[in-house]
């Protein structure tokens, strides 16, 4: 079974990488950008086929590990 | 003052600590392996050093803090003992959650390695006793990701309990933004826990303790360490 988490900084954090990409896209001419905010996506592989039990052991994945709940949120994804 | 040094892969600050360490307490620092599941028996200090643990995949720290010696360093804090987090040890430290906060990118995106001014904030701690409080020290930083962040009530909380141990400042001890190098919340350089026995700060304090470095400012913050454990004891 393939899913994918998706990890985002939480709205209000400053995300100087984006705005770095935000400066850049408008610098290469790429219109209509009106803001960038970067994030990560981990595409993972699952042994089982239990579809509950997957998403219980990936949001014990992001909660551990993979997104700082501090500053990001996550999104768990089955594909 | 017996003091254990935490080793992760990529770390590369584990010896300047050591030697500062044994500098300012006669003792030879232990070497711990991150593998490890408990500390050496008698354990006064344990020393998280900074450089780049798994190469600061994922996040700045946060494979080292999930470490299984790192339960060992929970427990230990938990009981009081002292812990002290330098660089990618304050990231680590924050990352474990024995730190609110977490440590952002330089908000001017660069990589910093220099000097750096801090202001002490107060003199009645652990980590600051070898200080003046509103004294004014020069200590090297190396860090691309330094920006102390928390949210609003963690930050004021922090400032309320006097909890911000370290301030970056310019030479005469002013704090603004000009001599916030890296945009820092506050121009917070260094803070501790709520009960005050665990340290974490961006700068290098193992880096200014001999003459031979061009300063010894660092200095302070070792010999204050072994002054409270020889004051404990």
């Amino acid at each position: 079974m393939k899913a994918r988490v998706t990890v985002t900084l939480k709205s209000g954090i400053l995300d100087p990488q984006g705005k770095a990409i935000e400066g850049a896209l408008k610098s290469l001419g790429v219109d209509g950008v009106a803001s960038v905010r970067q994030g990560k996506v981990f595409d993972i592989e699952l042994s089982g086929s239990d579809k509950a039990k997957a998403e219980a052991a990936l949001k014990d994945a992001a909660d551990k590990l993979l997104a700082n709940t501090v500053i990001e949120n996550y999104r768990v994804e089955l594909l | 003052m017996k003091s254990a040094v935490l080793v992760f892969p990529g770390i590369n600050r584990e010896r300047d600590m050591a030697r500062a360490l044994k500098l300012a307490s006669g003792n030879e620092a232990v070497m711990v392996w991150h593998a490890e599941t408990a500390l050496p028996k008698g354990t006064d200090l344990v020393v998280v050093p900074g450089g780049f643990s798994y190469g600061d995949y994922l996040r700045c720290g946060a494979i080292a803090a999930r470490a299984p010696v790192m339960d060992a360093v929970r427990d230990f804090a938990a009981s009081g003992g002292l812990v002290l987090g330098v660089c990618n040890g304050f990231q680590i430290l924050c990352e474990a959650g024995l730190l609110p906060g977490v440590l952002m990118r330089n908000s001017r995106l660069k990589f910093i390695c220099k000097d750096v001014h801090l202001r002490v904030e107060r003199s009645d701690t652990p980590f600051t006793r070898g200080y003046n409080a509103g004294q004014v020290i020069r200590v090297p930083v190396a860090h691309g990701e330094g920006n102390y962040e928390a949210d609003e009530e963690t930050v004021k909380r922090l400032e309320g309990e006097g909890r911000v141990l370290y301030r970056y400042c310019s030479a005469e001890g002013v704090v603004d933004e000009s001599s916030n190098i890296n945009g820092a919340a506050e121009s917070i350089a260094g803070i501790v826990s709520e009960r005050g026995n665990v340290l974490g700060m961006m700068p290098h304090p193992e880096n200014h303790v001999e003459d031979i470095m061009g300063c010894t400012d660092g200095r302070g913050l070792f010999a204050g360490l072994v002054a409270h454990l020889e004051k404990a004891a």
